[in-house]
């Protein structure tokens, strides 16, 4: 119920929304828990494996129960904390994990077999039949055991992801960040203070404590508004600092979203950011860890450090008459607020015999709380001290069991924490992590002077380690209590205690697993699933491992905790993957003939990150091997046109530029004139082919090296390896031109008509024999021609600065058109080259030899060259590799697959009798069927035999004859002429 | 991570590209064992490794990265070119 009077919401604008279809009103600056508890509502979800009524029991991102569906439809979004999840108009929140309804769910009969559901249940009883378990079993308990689901459509919401750096990360702004992001603020560091909550100032919202005279949230309201007019600081809200890296890198989530209305979609609905901070302050703040006793999940029970934040921050006390367990002086500060807001206490129980007394309140020292009724929401608690045992009514209890460092971060680069006796807590091992230091309450000062002192000591060690001289500064007055506590994890008693609450892990199964010999904490876990849940512990590990502790006779320390890793509070995979939805950030290289193809209809095909025509449907054709036919028979008739700027240009100058290629190919270009082309092949050191491709000399000091377009990148890096690492004494400089020229192979018969037509000085006969390069001018501007064919025509490649490639294209295929010829795409080039046997990375795939591709002789003796060594090893040249070859088919089928494998006639088509396999097979318009290259044991020697084509895929088989791989103009006449 | 280039400064390892062990190339004469060792062994060692990676989306240079597998320190980095002479 809210109290009048109290919080910090004041006049809030009053917000409308939905629970399970029910609708409530709410205050701007609520979240659905607080919203609820105002509400009257206790009953928020149910647990994982015995479907128990929860309420909730936190009031941060720790939240273990209150667990709800945010949304509907494809934008739904399950397992939402009713703590963080803020309120809007129009939200519709619903319960999960239970059927049919949240009061009445028909799987809370697991409740009632709970004691055959134990730790190790299901290890122990579904182990047969085996072929049980994924078809019966495990369907069955997924059924039963679950969170919310997801919508199963796909997500229409946008995650972002985004970079930051700053001198000072300052993690949390509660008490101790908000002084060390002052310090270091007001000392001209660049600063960010991220904190998860919506509004900044951590405890100091929850608590009546006051700070230099006035109220702990008016002077962090104070030191906010100082901190946001400054220009060197960056205030993060909703945004949880989730991971520590190497180098000071911290992965932070941003909520963005999901406290607005989802149809205003011009916001993302979370941001993930990566930064990178010189140096850090983690203050995490504490959490409070309850105390286990039998029934202790009741809705309505909850920490008593949630109970003061909803009482002082929201203004709502979650019951009317309430009582507190702790066992230290913290939880009595839950009743005083209480008391003071005009709310009934009915006592106090604390188990300390020496508990302080009050006036306004009964407190029960060296009393316990030992039970819990009520099923749906708590109605009345059994108190246990010397005197017996007694009943009081109550609708909230607060339980206090001390409070838990927030050192997460600290333990994310392998840490482990330290164990201090006196606040029965763990605490960060000094050093954890590189740069980053622990300040305030998770550092284990639980006392708000000891915050403040903390959070500017800390912030004037990071300016010392920058080189920043702190700013003068005095630190406000606060109170400086010792925090007096006896340690209490467990009531003795029957029945169950819960530990885990999400998971649904009590006391006994923790006993269960040390008795059954699971006595590392690693093993513990796993058996129970204990800290397996979404809060991963937050609420539970500590008192776990105290009692497993107490269970195998041995000390905390000497238990050890398990690994804290990240993330800090669960993240959507879709955060992480921001940017790689869909196309995502993937770019788009986009050829100067790319407007000019799609204008013609080609279908783009990917190519890496290039698109390239696939072919130009001219009207009529019905498919693309109607059109890839008519545009093969095109370039061998007449002439055609096709854009090859895909392929990588590498600028090679210096004077040591030709040792440089000597020494990346196996062939020598040293000797090549300038003026001229020669085919290249490169290796990779291991002996296995690289890559392919002409290198053209344009001066005596300056080569043009062309790549495959796949292969592009790996040459280049490949290029400059050896020149840096390996020969820097060479005078040579390498550098990419790929997107500097648009390059048109013009291929066919006449190719040189078409290029006389452009030229400023036209080609004579006799000029530019095959292999020729240089400049030239095309109507006005430097170009340069080679005559290159990859085609097997008579064939050039014009280039031409990237800036004319569209209108040059245009012009080609204009001026192409009257001499009865066009473009050419993709398509019709493969078969072109096929029908030449020339091969592309379908073939050079990584496990071919120079040998196997037929250029062993391109392998000069005279040298060394990358790759020379390892290709002389016996198995990369033994003859009776699988070799190039063509195949064409010799029987009734006619069907050629690449990828189908080779056996020999008769032979059993099975793997121990393969021969080899097909890379590439095409029609060939130009011979009237199908061609294929291949790789065949003893290939070359076996021109003439017959081998059985097997494609077990597609259960087709073919007859082939092994044929030269160059199928076309073998004598290459149609190339020269 | 964050590597750091002599030329461009700290960058994120996301403009590197990762080779590999920074080994001397055996010469070609330097027999099966040699090569074999150059192309296929590696040590994995708890502590510094010397390994190149390539400023690939920078300024082109490959470096010769110092790095301890143990505590993730990066103690140095020097110009691959320089490295070799
Ligand atoms: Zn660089």
């Amino acid at each position: 119920m809210r109290i009048a009077g109290n919080g910090l919401l004041g006049e809030a604008r009053q917000v409308a929304f939905s629970f399970d279809g029910r609708r409530f009103t709410g205050l701007e600056g609520d979240t659905l828990a607080s919203a609820l508890l105002a509400g009257g509502v206790r009953l928020m979800g149910r647990s994982f494996k015995y479907h128990r009524p929860r309420g909730v029991l936190g009031a941060g991102s720790e939240e273990p129960n209150a667990l709800v569906t945010i949304g509907r439809g494809a934008a739904r979004e399950p397992n939402m904390r009713a703590t963080v999840q803020e309120i809007f108009d129009g939200l519709e929140a619903s319960s999960q994990n239970r059927w049919p309804s949240l009061g009445f769910d028909l799987l809370s009969l697991n409740d009632l077999a709970a004691p055959f559901f134990g730790a190790g249940f299901y290890y122990k009883t579904f182990m047969w039949p085996k072929s049980f378990w994924e078809k019966v079993y495990e369907p069955m308990i997924r059924r039963a055991a679950g969170l919310g689901a997801l919508s199963g459509l796909p997500n229409p919401d946008r995650y972002e992801r985004a970079f930051a750096f700053c001198d000072l990360l300052v993690i949390g702004a509660g008490p101790a960040g908000l002084m060390a992001a002052l310090v270091a603020a007001r000392s001209g560091a660049d600063v960010i203070l991220a904190d998860e909550d919506s509004r900044m100032g951590g405890r100091l919202l929850a608590e009546t404590r006051e700070i230099g005279g006035q109220a702990g949230h008016a002077w962090a309201a104070e030191v906010l508004a100082e901190l946001g007019a400054m220009a060197n600081v960056r205030l993060m809200t909703r945004t949880t600092v989730v991971g520590a890296y190497d180098q000071g890198t911290y992965g932070a989530l941003e909520r963005v979203g999901h406290h607005r209305p989802r149809h205003s979609r011009a916001l993302p609905l979370e941001c993930f950011w990566r930064i990178v901070a010189r140096r850090a302050v983690l203050a995490a703040g504490a959490l409070e860890r309850p105390v286990a006793f039998r029934d202790n999940d009741r809705p309505g029970i909850m920490t008593a450090g949630a109970v003061r934040a909803y009482l002082n921050r929201w203004g709502v006390s979650p019951g009317r008459a309430v009582t507190v367990f702790a066992n230290n002086d913290d939880g009595h500060r839950t009743a005083r607020d209480l008391v003071a807001a005009g709310v009934h206490v009915a006592g106090v129980i604390d188990s300390r015999h020496d508990a302080p007394l009050s006036d306004a309140f009964e407190v029960h020292r060296g009393a316990r709380v030992c039970g819990a009724s009520g099923r749906r929401g708590l109605e009345s608690i059994t108190i246990r001290s010397v005197a017996g045992e007694s009943r009081v009514q109550t609708d909230c209890l607060g339980v206090s069991g001390g409070w838990n460092p927030s050192l997460h971060l600290s333990c994310h680069m392998n840490a482990r924490p330290l164990w201090r006796r006196d606040i029965a807590a763990f605490v960060p091992a000094p050093g954890a992590v590189p740069g980053l230091e622990p300040a305030g309450a998770c550092n284990g000062a639980f006392s708000t002077a000891a915050c403040l002192r903390e959070g500017a000591a800390a912030a004037r060690a990071a300016l010392a380690d920058l080189g920043r001289r702190p700013a003068g500064f005095d630190l406000p007055q606060a109170e400086d209590a010792a925090y007096a506590i006896t340690p209490l994890w467990a009531v003795p008693g029957r029945g169950r205690a819960w530990l885990d609450f999400q998971n649904d892990v009590t006391v006994k199964d923790v006993r269960q697993a040390a008795a059954e010999n699971f006595r590392s904490v690693e093993h513990m876990k796993r058996y129970t699933t204990q800290g397996m849940a979404t809060d991963q512990g937050k609420n539970s590990n500590v008192s776990a491992l105290a009692v497993l502790a107490d269970a195998t006779g041995r000390g905390i320390a000497e238990t050890g905790t398990t690994t804290f890793r990240p993330p800090y509070v669960p993240v959507a995979i879709a955060a992480l993957g921001a940017g790689g939805q869909g196309k995502g950030f993937a770019p788009e290289r986009l050829t100067t003939s790319h407007s000019a193809s799609v204008e013609r209809g080609a279908p783009m095909i990917e190519a890496g990150l290039w698109y390239r025509p696939g072919y130009f449907p001219a009207p009529g054709e019905s498919g693309w091997r109607q059109s890839c036919d008519r545009e093969v028979n095109m370039v061998r008739g007449a002439v055609g046109v096709c854009d090859v700027s895909t392929l990588g240009k590498i600028d090679i100058q210096g004077p040591d530029a030709g040792a440089l290629l000597d020494f990346v190919y196996t062939n020598r270009f040293s000797t090549l004139k300038a003026g001229r082309v020669r085919y290249g092949l490169m290796l990779r050191e291991d002996g296995f082919v690289m890559d392919d491709g002409t290198t053209a000399r344009l001066g005596e000091t300056h080569f043009l090296m062309t790549t495959t377009t796949a292969a592009a990148g790996e040459v280049m890096r490949h290029l400059q390896f050896v020149h840096q690492c390996l020969r820097p004494d060479w005078d040579v400089s390498i550098v990419s031109v790929t997107e500097q020229w648009a390059q048109f192979a013009i291929a066919g018969p006449k190719s040189r008509e078409l290029v006389n037509g452009l030229l400023d000085t036209p080609l004579r006969e006799g000029d530019w024999p095959f292999m020729a390069c240089g400049p030239v001018s095309v109507l006005g501007v430097g170009a340069r021609l080679f005559r290159i064919s990859f085609s097997g025509e008579h064939a050039y490649e014009l280039a031409v600065p990237a800036r004319f490639g569209d209108s040059l294209f245009r012009m080609l295929l204009e001026r192409a058109a009257a001499l009865g010829g066009g473009p050419y795409g993709m398509e019709a080039l493969n078969v072109l080259r096929i029908e030449k046997g020339h091969i592309t990375h379908a073939e050079i795939h990584g496990r071919t030899t120079a040998c196997d591709i037929g250029m062993a002789g391109m392998v000069s003796d005279g040298k060394d060259c990358i790759g020379k060594t390892m290709a002389g090893r016996p198995g990369l040249v033994d003859p009776g590799r699988e070799r190039l070859v063509g195949l064409k088919p010799s029987g009734a089928a006619r069907q050629l697959i690449a990828g189908a494998h080779l056996f020999a006639p008769g032979g059993d088509a099975v793997r121990r009798n393969a021969q080899g396999y097909i890379t590439s097979a095409a029609f060939s318009p130009t011979l009237g069927h199908m061609i294929a290259l291949a790789f065949l044991r003893h290939g070359p020697e076996r021109i003439g035999e017959t081998v059985r084509m097997v494609d077990h895929l597609r259960a087709i088989e073919a007859e082939c004859e092994v044929v030269n791989p160059v199928f076309f103009d073998p004598e290459g006449g149609r190339v020269r002429g | 991570m964050r590597i750091s280039c002599p030329i461009c400064g700290e960058r994120d390892r996301r403009e590197f590209h990762y080779r590999g062990a920074a080994l001397t190339r055996p010469a070609p004469d330097a027999g099966e064992a040699a090569w074999d060792a150059y192309l296929h062994l590696r040590d994995n060692p708890a502590g510094a490794t010397r390994e190149l990676w390539y400023h690939e989306t920078g300024c082109g240079a490959w470096v010769v990265v110092t790095r301890n597998t143990l505590t993730h320190e990066m103690p140095g980095c020097e110009l691959a070119a320089e490295a070799a002479r």
